[in-house]
């Protein structure tokens, strides 16, 4: 299974808090947390990492660079669930190619979830909704933008769970966002700290 | 024939000062736009008349091509007017010229050449009312297809990005809102088919009944023109939605919008 390998990453074209360049990887089956001040650029780093974003240097899934196939490919091994998530059909089903009842009996849903109208929704619940909806496309990797920024602590734990739990199946490397320092200590193994023009990449344990 | 005075024309335009008084007491903020327009439609018509007068008495094939090249190089311009978010201006001038000159001409091409043919085949007098109308037509669908497209990108390019996350291609994220503006780009014309004879006598029928065509000749010119032109407009607006679209992505599927006037970021 692959490690996600950042080698060079360069994104001072993309903002001035960048002009250091990034390089550290995460083993396969492990998690990387990353925190720092708010508008610091958290985000803008993990959209670089699914090439959403212009930058320079590589970025490895394994033996794979990103530059080297097509970018939604790229993008469907290495997904990114963003911090807001959009929707845009009418209902839940149609976002959906047919419905997993493993994934979304684990996150509380019956089938009745297919027919609800999007407009209808908790924030809550597009939150783990939309992690289904990436779960679905079976990532190698998993980019998660502050996953359970909305979500009540039984959510919260059940989604932390899920989450490790693909991650230890698949042998997924992950990197999560959080301003959460007791999650990030419950499933990061690596914290990397995001300051002004220059990071820091810590082992969890030392660090307490 | 009844010839039309100068005051005739008076009597008309008195109308259309007291719909810009109207629009001026109801704050449209329309009137400035109006009266502009008003003005413009009668210096370009009396000007395109004299020059008509011209051309038709001589056959200068040259001549002919400057004209036509004239009306695309404005239709191309007048496209990107009025729009909410303009392209940029060379890029929109780019996309607008191509997707006019490519569907216009070759709609006016196969008339002059197949279907009506004239002797010569550039003959002015059929050439240039047919560019003319083809170009205009398919300028207007252009023009609506495009504000569509560039409203509905900025306004969902936050669903556009998620779904590029989630692996989809450029052509499948924007599938929804190409369709639909190009949907948007024909509707008038589609509209316009539909309810002739019914509700309205097309513009160019009515010239020539007025002119003393025999109502059934109209009526044949009338259809050719109309078949003419929901193929130009419909073909030219699939080409310029699809140049833009593909403008808005960069060579990694990443949403751009640099290629809009107003900043994305």
């Amino acid at each position: 299974m692959p490690d996600l390998i950042i080698k060079n990453l360069n994104l001072s074209s993309v903002s001035s808090n960048f002009s250091q360049s990034f390089d550290f990887s995460i083993p396969a089956g492990s998690c990387m947390g990353i925190t720092g001040p708010s508008g610091i650029g958290k985000s803008i780093l993990i959209k670089a990492l699914a090439d959403m974003l212009p930058h320079t240097g590589d970025v490895y899934l394994g033996e794979t660079e990103s530059q080297t196939i097509p970018s939604e490919q790229w993008r469907r091994k290495v997904a990114l669930l963003p911090s807001e998530s959009q929707w845009w059909y009418e209902t839940v089903g149609e976002h959906f190619h047919h419905f997993d009842e493993g994934l979304f009996v684990s996150f509380g849903f019956n089938q009745d979830v297919m027919s609800w109208q999007i407009s209808h929704l908790s924030s809550g619940e597009k939150q783990r909704l939309a992690c289904i909806r990436v779960l679905m496309n079976k990532p190698k990797a998993l980019l998660l933008d502050e996953p359970t920024a909305n979500l009540d602590p039984t959510n919260r734990t059940q989604l932390e769970s899920i989450i490790i739990e693909y991650q230890e199946k698949n042998q997924t490397p992950v990197l999560w966002i959080s301003h959460d320092k007791e999650q990030l200590n419950r499933v990061c193994q690596q914290l990397l700290t995001l300051n002004n023009n220059q990071y820091a990449v810590t082992e969890i344990g030392d660090n307490q | 024939m009844i010839h039309l005075t100068p005051m005739d024309l008076v009597i008309a335009s008195s109308m259309i000062i007291l719909l810009a008084i109207t629009s001026l007491l109801l704050q449209l903020n329309i009137t400035k736009q109006l009266i502009i327009a008003a003005i413009r439609n009668v210096i370009q018509l009396l000007l395109i008349g004299y020059i008509l007068k011209i051309i038709f008495n001589s056959h200068n094939v040259f001549l002919l091509i400057a004209i036509a090249g004239i009306m695309l190089v404005v239709a191309g311009f007048e496209i990107n007017a009025r729009q909410k978010y303009p392209l940029k201006r060379w890029i929109g001038f780019k996309v607008g010229t191509s997707a006019l000159f490519i569907s216009s001409f070759t709609m006016a091409l196969l008339t002059l050449m197949v279907i009506v043919a004239p002797t010569p085949w550039y003959s002015p007098q059929y050439a240039i009312p047919l560019l003319g109308m083809l170009l205009g037509n398919t300028m207007n669908g252009i023009s609506l297809g495009m504000d569509k497209l560039n409203q509905s990108v900025y306004q969902q390019r936050l669903v556009i990005e998620q779904r590029l996350m989630l692996g989809q291609t450029y052509q499948e994220a924007i599938q929804e809102i190409r369709a639909e503006s190009i949907r948007t780009g024909m509707i008038p014309i589609i509209n316009s088919m539909a309810i002739a004879g019914l509700v309205s006598l097309p513009g160019l029928m009515t010239g020539q009944i007025l002119s003393g065509t025999p109502p059934v000749e109209a009526v044949k010119y009338q259809i050719l023109i109309f078949f003419l032109i929901a193929a130009g407009t419909g073909f030219g607006i699939m080409l310029a939605v699809w140049m833009i679209s593909k403008q808005m992505f960069d060579e990694r599927q990443r949403l751009n919008l640099d290629i809009l006037q107003i900043k994305a970021r």
